[in-house]
Protein backbone atom coordinates (compact mmCIF):
# COMPACT_ATOMS: atom_id res chain seq x y z
CA UNK A 1 0.00 0.00 0.00
CA UNK A 2 1.11 3.72 -1.08
CA UNK A 3 1.79 5.63 2.63
CA UNK A 4 -1.28 8.23 2.70
CA UNK A 5 0.30 11.95 4.13
CA UNK A 6 -1.72 12.23 7.35
CA UNK A 7 -5.28 14.14 7.87
CA UNK A 8 -3.83 17.54 8.75
CA UNK A 9 -5.71 17.58 12.33
CA UNK A 10 -5.07 19.49 15.72
CA UNK A 11 -2.47 17.81 17.64
CA UNK A 12 -3.97 14.65 19.28
CA UNK A 13 -7.54 15.07 17.92
CA UNK A 14 -9.13 11.68 16.46
CA UNK A 15 -9.91 11.63 12.82
CA UNK A 16 -12.56 9.22 11.48
CA UNK A 17 -13.43 8.24 7.69
CA UNK A 18 -9.90 8.89 6.69
CA UNK A 19 -8.03 7.48 3.65
CA UNK A 20 -5.47 5.18 5.47
CA UNK A 21 -8.52 4.23 8.01
CA UNK A 22 -10.54 3.38 4.82
CA UNK A 23 -8.09 1.77 3.10
CA UNK A 24 -6.06 0.41 5.87
CA UNK A 25 -9.35 -1.47 6.70
CA UNK A 26 -9.26 -3.66 3.49
CA UNK A 27 -5.73 -4.20 4.05
CA UNK A 28 -6.71 -6.50 7.23
CA UNK A 29 -8.96 -8.75 4.93
CA UNK A 30 -6.12 -9.71 2.18
CA UNK A 31 -5.54 -13.30 2.14
CA UNK A 32 -8.78 -13.58 3.72
CA UNK A 33 -12.20 -14.97 1.88
CA UNK A 34 -15.30 -12.63 2.14
CA UNK A 35 -18.48 -14.93 1.85
CA UNK A 36 -22.43 -13.39 0.82
CA UNK A 37 -24.90 -15.01 3.23
CA UNK A 38 -28.05 -14.49 3.65
CA UNK A 39 -29.27 -14.75 7.35
CA UNK A 40 -27.68 -14.84 10.65
CA UNK A 41 -27.18 -18.66 10.78
CA UNK A 42 -25.54 -18.54 7.41
CA UNK A 43 -23.61 -15.81 8.77
CA UNK A 44 -22.09 -17.54 11.97
CA UNK A 45 -21.26 -21.19 9.68
CA UNK A 46 -19.46 -18.71 7.45
CA UNK A 47 -17.15 -17.20 10.63
CA UNK A 48 -16.48 -20.79 11.37
CA UNK A 49 -15.17 -21.50 8.51
CA UNK A 50 -12.51 -18.95 8.79
CA UNK A 51 -13.91 -15.93 6.86
CA UNK A 52 -12.58 -13.02 7.32
CA UNK A 53 -15.89 -10.54 6.41
CA UNK A 54 -19.54 -11.62 5.44
CA UNK A 55 -21.59 -10.05 2.69
CA UNK A 56 -24.78 -9.46 4.12
CA UNK A 57 -28.15 -9.93 1.19
CA UNK A 58 -31.45 -10.57 0.85
CA UNK A 59 -30.22 -13.10 -2.06
CA UNK A 60 -27.55 -14.92 -3.12
CA UNK A 61 -26.67 -13.50 -6.98
CA UNK A 62 -27.91 -17.35 -8.64
CA UNK A 63 -30.90 -16.51 -6.86
CA UNK A 64 -31.34 -13.14 -8.12
CA UNK A 65 -30.26 -14.54 -11.32
CA UNK A 66 -33.47 -16.82 -11.36
CA UNK A 67 -35.92 -14.84 -10.10
CA UNK A 68 -35.31 -11.94 -11.88
CA UNK A 69 -37.23 -8.41 -11.28
CA UNK A 70 -35.20 -5.20 -9.87
CA UNK A 71 -32.54 -6.07 -7.19
CA UNK A 72 -31.82 -4.24 -4.14
CA UNK A 73 -30.52 -3.65 -0.93
CA UNK A 74 -31.20 -5.35 1.81
CA UNK A 75 -33.94 -5.65 4.31
CA UNK A 76 -32.23 -3.74 7.30
CA UNK A 77 -33.53 -6.01 10.13
CA UNK A 78 -31.75 -8.41 8.17
CA UNK A 79 -28.45 -6.74 8.12
CA UNK A 80 -28.52 -5.68 11.42
CA UNK A 81 -29.54 -9.80 12.46
CA UNK A 82 -26.31 -10.38 11.29
CA UNK A 83 -23.84 -7.76 12.60
CA UNK A 84 -25.54 -9.08 15.83
CA UNK A 85 -24.22 -12.75 15.07
CA UNK A 86 -20.66 -12.54 13.79
CA UNK A 87 -17.33 -10.59 15.28
CA UNK A 88 -16.46 -10.23 11.25
CA UNK A 89 -17.02 -6.93 9.54
CA UNK A 90 -20.28 -6.98 7.90
CA UNK A 91 -20.35 -5.42 4.14
CA UNK A 92 -23.33 -4.74 2.26
CA UNK A 93 -24.39 -3.86 -1.11
CA UNK A 94 -26.20 -0.61 -2.48
CA UNK A 95 -27.25 -0.21 -6.01
CA UNK A 96 -24.99 1.68 -8.25
CA UNK A 97 -25.51 5.30 -7.71
CA UNK A 98 -27.95 4.82 -4.99
CA UNK A 99 -26.32 6.88 -2.13
CA UNK A 100 -29.61 7.13 -0.33
CA UNK A 101 -29.12 3.40 0.32
CA UNK A 102 -25.73 3.97 1.03
CA UNK A 103 -26.21 6.15 3.74
CA UNK A 104 -28.56 3.35 5.26
CA UNK A 105 -26.19 1.26 4.93
CA UNK A 106 -23.60 3.90 6.93
CA UNK A 107 -26.56 4.53 9.68
CA UNK A 108 -26.60 0.52 10.50
CA UNK A 109 -23.02 0.50 11.14
CA UNK A 110 -22.00 -2.04 8.19
CA UNK A 111 -18.00 -2.03 7.62
CA UNK A 112 -17.64 -1.84 4.43
CA UNK A 113 -20.16 -0.68 1.13
CA UNK A 114 -20.13 -2.41 -1.93
CA UNK A 115 -21.75 -0.64 -4.90
CA UNK A 116 -22.59 -3.58 -6.62
CA UNK A 117 -23.77 -4.34 -10.29
CA UNK A 118 -25.06 -7.55 -9.02
CA UNK A 119 -27.69 -5.08 -7.63
CA UNK A 120 -30.34 -2.94 -10.48
CA UNK A 121 -28.08 0.10 -10.94
CA UNK A 122 -30.12 3.33 -10.02
CA UNK A 123 -28.30 5.50 -11.85
CA UNK A 124 -27.08 5.06 -15.46
CA UNK A 125 -24.22 7.51 -15.71
CA UNK A 126 -23.11 8.54 -12.51
CA UNK A 127 -21.92 5.94 -8.96
CA UNK A 128 -21.95 7.43 -6.03
CA UNK A 129 -19.56 9.84 -4.39
CA UNK A 130 -17.34 7.43 -1.91
CA UNK A 131 -15.92 10.75 -0.23
CA UNK A 132 -19.03 11.80 1.30
CA UNK A 133 -19.15 9.03 3.57
CA UNK A 134 -17.07 7.48 6.33
CA UNK A 135 -17.72 3.92 5.98
CA UNK A 136 -15.52 2.50 3.19
CA UNK A 137 -16.55 1.19 -0.40
CA UNK A 138 -15.58 -1.65 -2.45
CA UNK A 139 -15.99 -1.41 -6.10
CA UNK A 140 -16.44 -3.65 -8.78
CA UNK A 141 -13.98 -3.23 -12.31
CA UNK A 142 -13.55 -4.92 -15.11
CA UNK A 143 -10.26 -3.07 -15.84
CA UNK A 144 -7.47 -0.55 -14.80
CA UNK A 145 -9.43 2.57 -15.95
CA UNK A 146 -12.74 1.09 -14.26
CA UNK A 147 -10.85 0.61 -11.11
CA UNK A 148 -8.81 3.99 -11.09
CA UNK A 149 -12.26 5.91 -11.82
CA UNK A 150 -13.71 4.23 -8.92
CA UNK A 151 -10.87 4.83 -6.42
CA UNK A 152 -11.16 8.54 -8.01
CA UNK A 153 -14.54 8.78 -6.76
CA UNK A 154 -13.33 7.68 -3.08
CA UNK A 155 -13.46 3.58 -3.38
CA UNK A 156 -11.05 1.99 -0.61
CA UNK A 157 -11.07 -1.55 -1.64
CA UNK A 158 -11.47 -3.09 -5.89
CA UNK A 159 -12.46 -6.50 -7.02
CA UNK A 160 -13.30 -8.05 -9.92
CA UNK A 161 -16.20 -7.86 -11.06
CA UNK A 162 -16.44 -11.81 -12.48
CA UNK A 163 -19.74 -13.10 -13.32
CA UNK A 164 -21.49 -13.33 -10.47
CA UNK A 165 -23.91 -16.18 -9.35
CA UNK A 166 -22.55 -18.33 -12.49
CA UNK A 167 -20.10 -20.68 -10.64
CA UNK A 168 -18.10 -20.34 -13.67
CA UNK A 169 -14.37 -18.17 -12.85
CA UNK A 170 -13.86 -17.18 -16.64
CA UNK A 171 -15.07 -13.81 -16.61
CA UNK A 172 -13.03 -13.12 -13.12
CA UNK A 173 -9.73 -14.29 -14.84
CA UNK A 174 -10.35 -11.92 -17.14
CA UNK A 175 -10.85 -9.02 -15.38
CA UNK A 176 -7.44 -9.62 -13.46
CA UNK A 177 -5.36 -10.32 -16.33
CA UNK A 178 -6.54 -6.87 -17.88
CA UNK A 179 -5.78 -5.20 -14.58
CA UNK A 180 -2.68 -7.09 -13.92
CA UNK A 181 -1.36 -6.34 -17.60
CA UNK A 182 -2.48 -2.76 -18.06
CA UNK A 183 -0.58 -1.91 -14.52
CA UNK A 184 2.33 -4.21 -16.16
CA UNK A 185 1.80 -2.05 -19.35
CA UNK A 186 2.08 1.19 -17.49
CA UNK A 187 5.63 0.48 -15.56
CA UNK A 188 7.30 0.45 -18.73
CA UNK A 189 5.97 3.83 -20.17
CA UNK A 190 7.94 7.39 -19.33
CA UNK A 191 6.15 10.64 -18.20
CA UNK A 192 5.38 11.37 -21.84
CA UNK A 193 3.56 8.72 -22.04
CA UNK A 194 1.79 8.45 -18.57
CA UNK A 195 -0.47 11.61 -20.44
CA UNK A 196 -1.67 9.94 -22.92
CA UNK A 197 -2.47 6.87 -21.19
CA UNK A 198 -4.36 8.51 -18.88
CA UNK A 199 -6.54 9.89 -21.61
CA UNK A 200 -6.65 6.11 -22.91
CA UNK A 201 -7.47 5.20 -19.40
CA UNK A 202 -10.24 7.86 -19.19
CA UNK A 203 -8.43 8.62 -14.99
CA UNK A 204 -7.26 11.14 -13.58
CA UNK A 205 -3.05 11.30 -14.02
CA UNK A 206 -2.18 11.37 -10.71
CA UNK A 207 -4.05 8.14 -10.20
CA UNK A 208 -2.05 6.73 -13.57
CA UNK A 209 0.81 7.87 -12.24
CA UNK A 210 0.90 6.50 -8.51
CA UNK A 211 -0.01 3.01 -10.50
CA UNK A 212 2.92 3.29 -12.38
CA UNK A 213 4.91 4.09 -9.86
CA UNK A 214 3.82 1.53 -7.34
CA UNK A 215 3.18 -0.87 -9.36
CA UNK A 216 -0.11 -1.85 -7.98
CA UNK A 217 -3.32 -0.34 -7.33
CA UNK A 218 -3.24 1.95 -4.68
CA UNK A 219 -6.08 0.20 -2.81
CA UNK A 220 -6.68 -3.71 -1.93
CA UNK A 221 -7.24 -6.07 -4.97
CA UNK A 222 -9.49 -8.68 -4.47
CA UNK A 223 -11.62 -11.30 -7.12
CA UNK A 224 -15.37 -12.09 -6.63
CA UNK A 225 -17.62 -13.40 -9.00
CA UNK A 226 -17.42 -17.24 -10.50
CA UNK A 227 -15.27 -18.68 -7.31
CA UNK A 228 -17.28 -22.11 -6.71
CA UNK A 229 -14.12 -24.35 -5.30
CA UNK A 230 -10.93 -24.27 -3.45
CA UNK A 231 -8.98 -24.20 -6.72
CA UNK A 232 -11.11 -21.31 -8.05
CA UNK A 233 -9.49 -19.66 -5.15
CA UNK A 234 -6.01 -20.29 -5.42
CA UNK A 235 -6.07 -19.75 -8.94
CA UNK A 236 -7.77 -16.13 -8.24
CA UNK A 237 -4.62 -15.76 -5.47
CA UNK A 238 -1.77 -16.84 -8.49
CA UNK A 239 -3.24 -14.47 -10.49
CA UNK A 240 -2.50 -11.61 -7.84
CA UNK A 241 -5.97 -11.42 -5.93
CA UNK A 242 -5.29 -10.44 -2.30
CA UNK A 243 -8.07 -12.15 -1.26
CA UNK A 244 -11.42 -13.37 -2.59
CA UNK A 245 -14.90 -13.38 -2.25
CA UNK A 246 -16.91 -15.82 -2.33
CA UNK A 247 -20.62 -15.51 -3.29
CA UNK A 248 -23.03 -17.91 -4.46
CA UNK A 249 -20.53 -20.94 -4.45
CA UNK A 250 -20.56 -21.76 -0.94
CA UNK A 251 -24.28 -21.47 0.02
CA UNK A 252 -25.65 -23.04 -3.57
CA UNK A 253 -23.23 -26.62 -2.98
CA UNK A 254 -24.10 -29.24 -1.06
CA UNK A 255 -22.31 -29.23 2.21
CA UNK A 256 -21.19 -25.33 2.48
CA UNK A 257 -19.72 -25.43 6.21
CA UNK A 258 -17.27 -27.77 4.57
CA UNK A 259 -16.80 -26.08 1.43
CA UNK A 260 -16.50 -22.62 3.19
CA UNK A 261 -13.51 -24.00 5.42
CA UNK A 262 -12.02 -25.01 2.25
CA UNK A 263 -11.50 -22.36 0.10
CA UNK A 264 -10.35 -20.62 3.30
CA UNK A 265 -7.45 -22.56 3.66
CA UNK A 266 -6.90 -23.01 -0.26
CA UNK A 267 -6.94 -19.08 -0.27
CA UNK A 268 -4.30 -18.90 2.52
CA UNK A 269 -2.03 -22.10 0.95
CA UNK A 270 -2.83 -20.88 -2.83
CA UNK A 271 0.52 -21.36 -4.07
CA UNK A 272 0.63 -25.09 -2.37
CA UNK A 273 -0.90 -27.65 -4.56
CA UNK A 274 -0.96 -30.05 -1.67
CA UNK A 275 -3.00 -28.39 0.72
CA UNK A 276 -5.72 -27.48 -2.30
CA UNK A 277 -5.71 -31.02 -3.20
CA UNK A 278 -6.44 -31.85 0.85
CA UNK A 279 -8.92 -29.35 0.97
CA UNK A 280 -11.19 -30.24 -2.82
CA UNK A 281 -11.51 -34.20 -0.79
CA UNK A 282 -14.76 -35.32 -0.89
CA UNK A 283 -16.91 -31.49 -0.62
CA UNK A 284 -19.50 -33.12 -2.23
CA UNK A 285 -21.94 -31.48 -4.88
CA UNK A 286 -20.52 -28.28 -6.32
CA UNK A 287 -22.79 -25.45 -7.58
CA UNK A 288 -24.37 -26.02 -11.11
CA UNK A 289 -22.77 -22.98 -12.50
CA UNK A 290 -23.32 -21.43 -15.68
CA UNK A 291 -21.89 -21.46 -19.17
CA UNK A 292 -21.23 -17.96 -19.95
CA UNK A 293 -21.09 -17.47 -23.16
CA UNK A 294 -24.39 -18.96 -23.23
CA UNK A 295 -25.57 -16.20 -21.04
CA UNK A 296 -27.59 -13.40 -23.51
CA UNK A 297 -25.56 -9.63 -22.94
CA UNK A 298 -28.62 -8.18 -21.01
CA UNK A 299 -28.17 -10.54 -17.92
CA UNK A 300 -24.37 -10.07 -17.52
CA UNK A 301 -23.69 -8.05 -14.82
CA UNK A 302 -20.40 -7.12 -15.48
CA UNK A 303 -21.58 -4.72 -18.21
CA UNK A 304 -23.55 -2.70 -15.20
CA UNK A 305 -21.53 0.38 -14.27
CA UNK A 306 -18.60 2.16 -16.42
CA UNK B 1 26.01 -9.03 8.05
CA UNK B 2 25.54 -12.15 11.24
CA UNK B 3 23.98 -8.86 13.17
CA UNK B 4 21.26 -8.26 11.25
CA UNK B 5 18.61 -9.86 12.11
CA UNK B 6 15.85 -12.27 10.33
CA UNK B 7 12.36 -11.43 11.44
CA UNK B 8 9.69 -13.11 10.27
CA UNK B 9 6.18 -11.84 9.61
CA UNK B 10 3.01 -14.30 10.49
CA UNK B 11 1.65 -14.67 7.04
CA UNK B 12 -1.78 -16.95 7.33
CA UNK B 13 -3.83 -13.70 6.60
CA UNK B 14 -3.84 -10.03 7.23
CA UNK B 15 -1.19 -7.05 6.06
CA UNK B 16 1.60 -8.62 6.07
CA UNK B 17 2.89 -7.16 2.81
CA UNK B 18 2.79 -3.96 5.09
CA UNK B 19 4.85 -5.14 7.97
CA UNK B 20 7.50 -6.75 5.52
CA UNK B 21 8.33 -3.30 4.27
CA UNK B 22 8.38 -1.37 7.72
CA UNK B 23 10.98 -4.25 8.80
CA UNK B 24 12.81 -3.59 5.94
CA UNK B 25 13.62 -0.18 6.36
CA UNK B 26 14.26 -0.88 10.09
CA UNK B 27 17.52 -2.77 8.47
CA UNK B 28 16.13 -6.25 9.25
CA UNK B 29 15.70 -9.25 7.03
CA UNK B 30 12.43 -9.95 6.59
CA UNK B 31 10.09 -12.79 5.42
CA UNK B 32 6.24 -14.21 5.39
CA UNK B 33 6.14 -17.38 7.53
CA UNK B 34 3.26 -19.73 7.61
CA UNK B 35 4.89 -23.33 8.36
CA UNK B 36 6.70 -24.26 11.62
CA UNK B 37 9.66 -24.81 9.22
CA UNK B 38 10.10 -21.72 8.67
CA UNK B 39 9.22 -20.43 12.11
CA UNK B 40 12.21 -22.00 13.44
CA UNK B 41 14.60 -19.91 11.50
CA UNK B 42 13.50 -16.36 12.54
CA UNK B 43 15.27 -14.73 15.04
CA UNK B 44 11.71 -12.86 16.29
CA UNK B 45 8.32 -12.87 14.34
CA UNK B 46 5.82 -9.85 14.24
CA UNK B 47 2.05 -10.91 14.26
CA UNK B 48 -0.04 -8.73 11.87
CA UNK B 49 -3.08 -6.79 11.58
CA UNK B 50 -5.59 -8.75 10.33
CA UNK B 51 -8.76 -10.80 11.71
CA UNK B 52 -7.81 -12.46 14.78
CA UNK B 53 -10.83 -15.45 14.74
CA UNK B 54 -9.77 -16.13 11.09
CA UNK B 55 -5.82 -16.37 11.70
CA UNK B 56 -5.71 -18.12 15.52
CA UNK B 57 -8.15 -20.96 13.16
CA UNK B 58 -5.63 -20.78 10.29
CA UNK B 59 -2.89 -21.01 13.02
CA UNK B 60 -4.36 -24.01 14.96
CA UNK B 61 -5.59 -26.06 11.41
CA UNK B 62 -2.09 -25.92 10.07
CA UNK B 63 -0.01 -26.68 12.92
CA UNK B 64 1.07 -23.49 14.32
CA UNK B 65 -0.39 -22.56 17.45
CA UNK B 66 1.59 -24.72 19.67
CA UNK B 67 5.44 -23.91 17.83
CA UNK B 68 4.72 -20.57 18.15
CA UNK B 69 3.81 -21.22 22.07
CA UNK B 70 6.94 -22.72 22.32
CA UNK B 71 8.74 -20.05 21.00
CA UNK B 72 7.50 -17.47 22.14
CA UNK B 73 7.96 -19.11 26.21
CA UNK B 74 11.26 -19.33 25.00
CA UNK B 75 12.03 -15.75 24.50
CA UNK B 76 11.37 -15.35 20.84
CA UNK B 77 11.25 -11.82 20.48
CA UNK B 78 7.44 -11.14 19.15
CA UNK B 79 5.56 -8.11 18.05
CA UNK B 80 1.56 -7.97 17.03
CA UNK B 81 -0.43 -5.16 16.03
CA UNK B 82 -4.46 -5.17 16.29
CA UNK B 83 -5.67 -8.82 16.08
CA UNK B 84 -1.77 -9.55 16.71
CA UNK B 85 -2.16 -7.96 19.89
CA UNK B 86 -5.25 -9.92 20.73
CA UNK B 87 -3.28 -13.14 20.13
CA UNK B 88 -0.80 -12.39 22.13
CA UNK B 89 -2.87 -11.72 25.36
CA UNK B 90 -2.98 -14.69 27.86
CA UNK B 91 -6.83 -13.35 27.92
CA UNK B 92 -9.76 -12.19 25.42
CA UNK B 93 -12.55 -10.91 27.40
CA UNK B 94 -15.40 -11.80 25.09
CA UNK B 95 -13.73 -14.72 22.52
CA UNK B 96 -16.09 -16.20 20.16
CA UNK B 97 -16.31 -20.16 21.10
CA UNK B 98 -13.28 -21.54 20.92
CA UNK B 99 -10.84 -18.59 19.85
CA UNK B 100 -7.91 -19.67 21.06
CA UNK B 101 -4.89 -17.60 21.12
CA UNK B 102 -0.54 -18.06 21.81
CA UNK B 103 -0.14 -15.90 24.84
CA UNK B 104 3.01 -14.39 25.80
CA UNK B 105 1.99 -10.95 27.63
CA UNK B 106 -0.59 -11.27 30.99
CA UNK B 107 -2.96 -8.57 29.84
CA UNK B 108 -6.81 -9.04 29.19
CA UNK B 109 -7.60 -7.55 25.78
CA UNK B 110 -11.40 -6.65 24.64
CA UNK B 111 -11.77 -7.31 21.43
CA UNK B 112 -13.18 -4.07 18.67
CA UNK B 113 -13.31 -2.03 22.05
CA UNK B 114 -13.38 0.99 20.07
CA UNK B 115 -16.41 0.21 17.86
CA UNK B 116 -17.18 -0.74 14.34
CA UNK B 117 -15.19 0.45 11.10
CA UNK B 118 -16.90 4.08 11.86
CA UNK B 119 -15.84 4.60 14.47
CA UNK B 120 -12.18 3.91 13.15
CA UNK B 121 -9.24 6.52 13.79
CA UNK B 122 -6.40 8.47 13.71
CA UNK B 123 -4.57 10.39 16.39
CA UNK B 124 -0.97 11.30 17.30
CA UNK B 125 -0.29 8.86 20.10
CA UNK B 126 2.73 9.29 22.55
CA UNK B 127 4.83 5.60 23.27
CA UNK B 128 7.59 5.26 26.11
CA UNK B 129 10.78 4.16 24.56
CA UNK B 130 9.77 5.58 21.13
CA UNK B 131 12.07 9.12 20.93
CA UNK B 132 10.92 12.20 18.39
CA UNK B 133 7.33 12.90 19.42
CA UNK B 134 4.30 10.94 19.41
CA UNK B 135 3.84 7.90 16.62
CA UNK B 136 1.06 7.98 13.63
CA UNK B 137 -1.28 5.59 15.42
CA UNK B 138 -3.76 3.99 13.16
CA UNK B 139 -7.06 2.53 14.57
CA UNK B 140 -9.32 -0.08 12.84
CA UNK B 141 -11.66 -1.64 14.46
CA UNK B 142 -9.03 -1.96 17.23
CA UNK B 143 -8.85 -3.76 20.64
CA UNK B 144 -7.50 -2.19 23.62
CA UNK B 145 -6.23 -3.55 26.71
CA UNK B 146 -8.70 -3.93 29.65
CA UNK B 147 -5.89 -4.90 32.24
CA UNK B 148 -2.27 -6.17 32.83
CA UNK B 149 -0.39 -8.11 35.37
CA UNK B 150 2.26 -6.81 37.44
CA UNK B 151 5.29 -7.57 34.90
CA UNK B 152 3.71 -6.15 32.03
CA UNK B 153 4.41 -2.11 31.34
CA UNK B 154 1.70 -0.12 29.83
CA UNK B 155 3.71 2.03 27.29
CA UNK B 156 0.95 4.04 25.96
CA UNK B 157 -2.80 4.95 26.25
CA UNK B 158 -5.42 6.80 24.13
CA UNK B 159 -8.76 8.69 25.91
CA UNK B 160 -8.10 6.74 29.18
CA UNK B 161 -7.49 3.28 27.25
CA UNK B 162 -4.24 1.82 27.64
CA UNK B 163 -3.16 1.26 23.44
CA UNK B 164 0.63 -0.44 23.13
CA UNK B 165 2.34 -3.08 25.98
CA UNK B 166 5.41 -4.76 26.93
CA UNK B 167 6.46 -7.05 28.53
CA UNK B 168 10.00 -8.53 28.28
CA UNK B 169 10.59 -9.64 24.89
CA UNK B 170 6.94 -9.17 23.13
CA UNK B 171 5.80 -5.98 22.36
CA UNK B 172 1.93 -4.97 21.46
CA UNK B 173 -0.13 -2.17 19.66
CA UNK B 174 -3.79 -1.74 19.44
CA UNK B 175 -3.02 0.35 16.42
CA UNK B 176 -1.20 -0.28 13.11
CA UNK B 177 2.68 1.80 12.50
CA UNK B 178 3.04 -0.62 9.56
CA UNK B 179 0.14 1.33 7.57
CA UNK B 180 2.16 4.49 7.81
CA UNK B 181 5.57 5.74 6.71
CA UNK B 182 6.40 6.22 10.53
CA UNK B 183 8.63 3.15 10.90
CA UNK B 184 9.62 4.08 14.76
CA UNK B 185 7.99 1.33 16.85
CA UNK B 186 9.20 -1.39 14.21
CA UNK B 187 12.52 0.16 14.36
CA UNK B 188 12.11 -0.12 18.27
CA UNK B 189 11.18 -3.96 17.69
CA UNK B 190 13.87 -4.42 15.67
CA UNK B 191 16.15 -3.31 18.49
CA UNK B 192 14.56 -5.81 20.91
CA UNK B 193 15.36 -8.29 18.37
CA UNK B 194 19.06 -7.66 18.13
CA UNK B 195 19.49 -7.66 22.17
CA UNK B 196 18.68 -10.96 22.29
CA UNK B 197 20.10 -12.19 18.91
Amino acid sequence: MSTLPSTPQSAGSPATGTARVKRGMAEQLKGGVIMDVVDAEQAKIAEDAGAVAVMALERVPADIRKDGGVARMSDPNMIEEIIGAVSIPVMAKSRIGHFVEAQVLQSLGVDYIDESEVLTPADEVNHSDKFAFTTPFVCGATNLGEALRRIAEGAAMIRSKGEAGTGNVVEAVRHLRQIKNEIARLRGFDNNELYAAAKDLRAPYELVKEVAELGKLPVVLFSAGGVATPADAALMRQLGAEGVFVGSGIFKSGDPAKRAAAIVKATTFYDDPKVIADASRNLGEAMVGINCDTLPESERYANRGW
Amino acid sequence: MSDTPLIGVLALQGDVREHLIALASADALARPVRRPEELAEVDGLVIPGGESTTMSKLAALFGMLEPLRARVRTGMPVYGTCAGMILLAEKILDPRSGQETVGGIDMIVRRNAFGRQNESFEAAIDVVGVDGGPVEGVFIRAPWVESVGADTEVIAEHDGHIVAVRQENALATSFHPELTGDHRMHALFVDMVRAVK
